[in-house]
């Protein structure tokens, strides 16, 4: 079949782009636009690599086809730190030996946004692993994400008092 | 994954008669069905993208007291609403069991109920599969077979249907919305899935283009908030599919059980309502001996079909938990982990 417009704002820019309805999201950013920091790990949904959020939402963009996302608002690890100041998020992970290899860090990063957004996990260790389930790494920095999970949301609690203020 | 049309209709009508032509597939949340296309399990000569269709993403409480959640609710928002998961703990329980925050924020009401089996041997194009290929054989008989059926099976196939929601869903006495080319009409989720028989291709009622637009409960369902819990144990914490699961809701008066609702997962190509449990259940004193004879009344018919002897006994077990757990009370607020055995029933040590 042949290509499809679409529109896609992506880390708050705008694209316009004629798309294969065979291509997923996670190949439109990393070979089209050359957003290489979305890893692409199973390609089936099982590892969490390719989590960006989409209208706010943590999804898998490995399992979206990019023309039925025509229209979203798309964050990717990109578009998370402002200029080069780090978000809380990225901080703590440093902070805490949250991660280790690059491969998996994008998405658990974009995941735990998803989190804390989400509302859901608040200071229960528990539920942050549970959380973030959908990430798995093999280097066994979950102790240490947990724990940068915790520091980001104090931090961005914090920061949420100041603008209110 | 092989080239195909893909269409956005707009309208109901419109999906139902784009998606009524052969080699249709509609697309909705796209976890399931984009994971068999790359893997070459289907591949549908036309997608329809049914993910924006008007109307379909919402709850609303119908005049009868019953509960109507649209086909597109997303897994996840279904299950943080609040209200929903008070009125019905042992559905969000469920869905929170299931899959990922990702693929949960993904996954929507209707694609949970269709997902295809995840018997291995379905998912390897290279093997014989008489669900994925009619007439090849099955080479999960005889082969890797821990985790199929011991319930409803045949000797076509022997696979399981893996969804969680589906499980609390079938004892609340759950009603599917389908809309097709003759109009709209009710099925109980009970008779919605098909067991293998001669014809495991055939998974359920559906028709080409039938289009599944919503889920009903029935008011009597939000009868069992009080002491309804879903148990699912699997072979990791947490994003794991259940080796057996089970749903439990009872209303309990002065020790005697006054109604009760169970159904089991993992165990049969459909999401396994226990009737014959139930029965031993209605009007007997709730407690463990109780519990016992149900799980024995729910397992009676069962056999393997395969290495899978230890199912059996294992789904004994969860039933027997998933009632003292239910009987227990459900708690204020669903567990982080309900996968987890060693949660959330008094007395069970967190880190065994
Ligand atoms: C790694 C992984 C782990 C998972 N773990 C679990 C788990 O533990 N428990 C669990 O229950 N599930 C699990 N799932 C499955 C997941 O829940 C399903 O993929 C999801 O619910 C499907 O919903 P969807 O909207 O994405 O469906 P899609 O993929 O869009 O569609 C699935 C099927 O349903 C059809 N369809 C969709 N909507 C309709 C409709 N309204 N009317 C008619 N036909 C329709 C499609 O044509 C397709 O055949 C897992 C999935 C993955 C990838
Ligand atoms: S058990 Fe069913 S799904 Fe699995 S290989 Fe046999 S026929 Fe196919
Ligand atoms: S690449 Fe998408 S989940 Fe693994
Ligand atoms: S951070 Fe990549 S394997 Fe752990």
């Amino acid at each position: 079949m042949t290509s499809l417009p679409i529109t896609l704002t992506i880390n708050g820019h705008r694209h316009e782009l004629e798309v294969d309805p065979r291509v997923t999201l996670l190949d439109l950013l990393r070979e089209r636009l050359d957003l290489t920091g979305t890893k692409k790990g199973c390609d089936r949904g099982q590892c969490g690599a390719c989590t960006v959020l989409v209208d706010g939402n943590r999804i898998n963009s490995c399992l979206a086809l990019a023309v039925s996302h025509d229209g979203a608002n798309v964050l990717t690890i990109e578009g998370v730190a402002r200029g080069e100041e780090l978000h809380p998020v990225q901080a703590a992970f440093i902070a805490h030996d949250g991660f280790q290899c690059g491969f998996c860090t994008p998405g658990q990063i974009m995941s735990t946004l998803g989190l804390i957004a989400e509302g859901q996990a608040g200071d229960d260790p528990e539920r942050i692993r549970e959380g973030l389930s959908g990430n798995i790494c093999r280097c066994a920095a979950y102790g240490g994400i947990v724990e940068a999970v915790l520091e980001a949301q104090e931090q961005l609690a914090k920061a949420d008092r100041r603008t209110a203020a | 994954m092989r080239d195909f049309d893909y269409v956005r209709p707009a309208t109901i009508p419109d999906a139902i008669a784009a998606a009524a032509r052969p080699g249709s597939a509609y697309l909705a949340g796209g976890t399931n069905l984009l994971d068999l296309m790359k893997g070459g399990i289907t591949s549908p000569e036309r997608v329809v993208d049914i993910s924006r269709l008007p109307e379909l993403n919402r709850v609303e409480r119908l005049d009868d007291g019953s509960l109507r959640i649209g086909a597109l609710v997303r897994n996840a928002d279904l299950a943080h609403d609040t209200a929903f998961a008070k009125a019905y703990p042992a559905v969000a329980e469920a869905l929170l069991s299931g899959a990922s925050a990702q693929l949960r924020n993904a996954a929507t009401v209707g694609g949970n109920l269709l997902q295809r089996t995840r018997c291995s041997y379905f998912y390897d194009t290279a093997s014989a599969c008489n669900r994925r290929e009619p007439g090849t054989g099955c080479d999960a008989i005889g082969g890797e077979n821990r985790l199929h059926a011991v319930l409803g099976w045949s000797d076509a196939c022997i696979a399981t249907h893996p969804s969680d929601f589906c499980v609390p869903l079938v004892a609340l006495d759950a009603v599917v919305e389908i809309e097709g080319k003759q109009g709209r009409r009710h099925v109980t989720l009970e008779e919605f899935h098909r067991l293998p028989g001669e014809t495991p291709q055939r998974e359920n009622v559906l028709e080409p283009g039938d289009l599944i637009v919503a889920v009903r409960l029935p008011a009597e369902a939000a009868s069992f908030a009080a002491n309804a819990r879903y148990l699912k144990v699997r072979e990791r914490t947490s994003f794991a599919f259940a080796v057996v699961s089970a749903a439990a809701a009872l209303v309990v008066d002065s020790g005697k059980i006054r109604a009760a609702r169970l159904a089991l997962g993992g165990v049969a190509a459909k999401p396994w309502r226990a009737r014959s449990a139930e029965a031993v259940l209605l009007g007997a004193d709730a407690n463990e001996a109780t519990f016992a004879s149900a799980a024995d009344a729910a397992l009676a018919d069962a056999s393997p079909s395969g290495d899978n002897a230890f199912k059996i006994e294992l789904a004994r077990r969860i039933v027997v938990r998933a009632l003292t757990s239910a009987l227990a009370g459900t708690p204020e607020r669903i567990p982080a982990l309900p996968a987890s055995p060693f949660s959330s029933i008094p007395g069970a040590r967190h880190d065994a």
